[in-house]
């Protein structure tokens, strides 16, 4: 069929602009995502695969038990996520895929961090102003229905291959569930909360950090644990444009049809995600 | 009384207007249109219409009216959560409605606080966090955070919760907290929205007797919104009557009931227990004809019996002062005998109630002694007025039970046929 509108070389168009305009932009974000992760994966791979394990597990322990964490009830609330974080841990270190799983671990903390860090205040602006939540919400509903493959393509034209695209592009992927989640929380908050705040004579900010977002902090921690996931169903995609890890590995598995690598790296991720998931639900289902 | 008293909040023809095309719904209001053809017309809903009233200070100021009516929207304009479209709002003679965000915040800060009818607490802040949320919203460090806080909490009678949540507390005691964070603040005026409209009916009452005890305590100017008359009633020195933005009626609980000044009001009050209303000040017969005791003999006292076809009149001593009655039998008994005055005749065991009486403290005196109530002056004794039986068995017959209605009727027949 004859192609009569071109959208598609207008975005070409646009990328290659801001490529070649903003090149010091990339550059620099590119650079700053490199030496993050690098970093973190050498600070990570550095700590013994005991010690590590040991933290991951108190950590779970904690988060489940809480007040409780030195009493009986405590530790039967918290025993299963505990001896899970253990199993699954060593599982994935007898696989040998300890340093995939510490990669895919960094890729999901740095993207994660990255989209609340953009996601919250967004979300918060889109809770306080109509406009912007209407500007917002198709955009956000473009992003999550968009394949993930597509942010690939540009993200490699921006910061060539290697950890870097593979971060941009789960960062967009799993953006939508932050913002909104946040903007939800926000605008949950019973009305005459808020409205005792006016009365009292607060300002917006005091209304913000004293009354909204403590009392939005359930669902936006959901968000969290949302962004997690989403970010780690990433991986595998993100590996086709060079990042690391254990998406990397299922990749090899699909393209030397090698079934054994990968259900051992599949299972792999499935272990993180799980971890992951309990760890952030426990916290947010602590208040 | 109320002339010398200190005007604390002045509302001027305030109205308010929600919708987009407040100017032309503002122009229709000002003809005469009603809310309905307004709303037809413009698409805007009248909150409140060209109220205009004053609130004294240390008084309880209800605003009532069922839901929908602009109460709730009138006090927030009073806090200036809403924005009147037009009129004026002086508190302390200050106009409010002319001042910026930054003047409303420190306004609110200082000069009001507002308890909500949900409680509007924070659940993830403790009791006394709570209380001292005002506090924190201005700044105040937290020593004296926690302290004012503790005091407030004392004040509402919930010591010892100080460190527990507000889940942990039933609906009652939330709203003690509540009403405890509008005391911490130590403002002068008190902003209380259905404060208790969410409470069941023995807390409420509970809630009620707090309220009026803080209130003899504290002497803030209260402004108390409630869809209950009885609550009303209790509560309030004075009581608007709001519908569909417009005040119908303002004055005390007993002039209210006694003269309504619409049918709205009207049905409003006909459910209301008279009995505890209604005041002797209401049912008395104002100057009496009397009779006094250092001039009147019996002679005069039956021309003046004959007159005004009254078997029984008043006594007073040259003061004025309230003596007694005297009865037609015994005055024609003291005529034969030839006494030259009444001092041998007057009843002086009667007894004399003040004008604050209720129909209710009234009714147990009557039916012990026939003969109509004195009533006094409280400071000098002076006779005010006569409650006569009729009048209050009139008054009665408006009760609800039966019983007692046949009960005053025989009562009645029976002081009619003594009479003769």
């Amino acid at each position: 069929m004859e192609k009569i509108i071109n959208i598609g070389k207008y975005i070409e168009i646009a990328i290659n602009f801001l490529e070649e305009h903003l090149s010091f932009l990339w550059n620099a974000i590119d650079n700053l995502i490199t030496w993050t992760v690098d970093s973190m994966n050498s600070l990570f791979l550095n700590i013994p695969f005991w010690l590590f394990m040991l933290i991951v597990a108190a950590i779970g322990y904690w988060a489940k038990s809480g007040k409780t964490a030195f009493n009986k009830s405590g530790i039967k609330k918290a025993s299963g996520i505990t001896l899970f974080i253990f199993i699954g841990l060593v599982l994935i270190y007898l696989m040998g895929y300890w340093k995939e799983a510490i990669e895919t671990t960094t890729l999901v903390l740095v993207s994660t961090f990255i989209a609340l860090l953009l996601g919250i205040p967004i979300g918060i602006l889109s809770a306080k102003s109509s406009l912007a939540n209407a500007i917002i919400r198709p955009v956000l509903d473009f992003m999550q229905t968009m394949p993930a493959f597509v942010y690939l393509i540009p993200a490699i034209f921006f910061f060539s291959v290697g950890n870097s695209p593979g971060v941009i592009a789960t960062v967009i992927f799993s953006l939508p569930p932050a913002v909104r989640l946040t903007s939800l929380g926000i605008k949950n908050v019973a009305g005459e909360v808020v409205e005792a705040g006016h009365a009292y004579g607060a300002t917006e900010n005091q209304i913000l950090f004293k009354i909204q977002l403590p009392l939005a902090m359930p669902t936006i921690l959901a968000g969290v644990n949302q962004v997690i996931l989403l970010a780690l169903s990433m991986v595998v995609i993100a590996s086709m444009v060079g990042a690391r890890g254990l998406g990397s590995i299922v990749y090899q598995g699909i393209q030397q049809n090698n079934i054994a690598k990968g259900f051992e790296s599949g299972l792999g991720i499935v272990i993180l995600a799980i971890i992951l998931d309990r760890i952030t639900q426990a916290f947010g289902n602590k208040k | 009384m109320t002339e010398n008293r200190n005007v604390k909040i002045k509302v001027e023809k305030l109205s308010l207007i929600f919708g987009k095309n407040k100017e032309s719904a503002l122009n229709l209001l000002n003809q005469g249109c009603s809310k309905a053809e307004i709303l037809e017309k413009t698409k805007c809903t009248v909150g409140v219409d060209r109220a205009s009233f004053e609130i004294y200070e240390g008084e309880v100021f209800v605003i009532m009216g069922l839901s929908g009516s602009g109460k709730s929207t009138l006090l927030r304009c009073i806090n200036r959560l809403h924005k009147p479209t037009c009129g004026h709002i002086y508190i302390n003679n200050e106009d409010i409605t002319t001042k910026t965000n930054k003047e409303l915040l420190e306004i609110r800060r200082t000069e009001m606080s507002m308890v909500f009818q949900n409680f509007g607490l924070l659940p993830h802040r403790t009791i006394w966090e709570n209380a001292a949320f005002g506090l924190e919203i201005k700044n105040e460090k937290t020593g004296v955070r926690h302290e004012k806080a503790i005091e407030a909490l004392h004040t509402v009678g919930l010591d010892g919760y100080e460190n527990q949540y507000p889940k942990s507390l039933s609906g009652g005691m939330q709203q003690r907290v509540g009403l405890a964070r509008a005391i911490a603040n130590n403002p002068e005026v008190l902003l209380m929205d259905e404060a208790f409209s969410a409470l069941d009916p023995l807390i409420k009452s509970d809630m009620q007797d707090e309220l009026l005890d803080i209130q003899n305590k504290l002497h803030k100017t209260i402004v108390f919104i409630t869809h209950d008359l009885d609550e009303a009633i209790k509560l309030g020195d004075r009581i608007a009557i709001m519908k569909d933005g417009v005040i119908e009626q303002l004055g005390t609980a007993e002039e209210i009931i006694t003269s309504p000044a619409s049918e709205y009001v009207q049905a409003f009050v006909e459910k209301v227990d008279r009995k505890t209303i209604i005041t002797a000040g209401t049912l008395m017969f104002q100057k009496p004809v009397t009779l006094l005791i250092e001039k009147d003999g019996p002679e005069g006292a039956l021309r003046k019996m004959k007159t005004e076809s009254l078997e029984v009149l008043p006594v007073v001593d040259k003061n004025k002062k309230f003596v007694g009655f005297v009865w037609m039998n015994d005055v024609i008994h003291a005529a034969k005998q030839k006494h030259l005055d009444l001092v041998s005749v007057v009843k002086t065991d009667v007894p004399s109630i003040h004008k604050n009486y209720t129909v209710e403290e009234m009714l147990p005196l009557i039916s012990e002694v026939r003969t109509p109530l004195a009533v006094v002056d409280e400071t000098n004794g002076r006779l005010l007025g006569v409650v006569t039986q009729p009048s209050l068995i009139i008054e009665s017959t408006r009760f609800d039970n039966e019983d007692e209605i046949s009960e005053l009727k025989e009562q009645a027949k029976e002081y009619f046929k003594w009479k003769k």
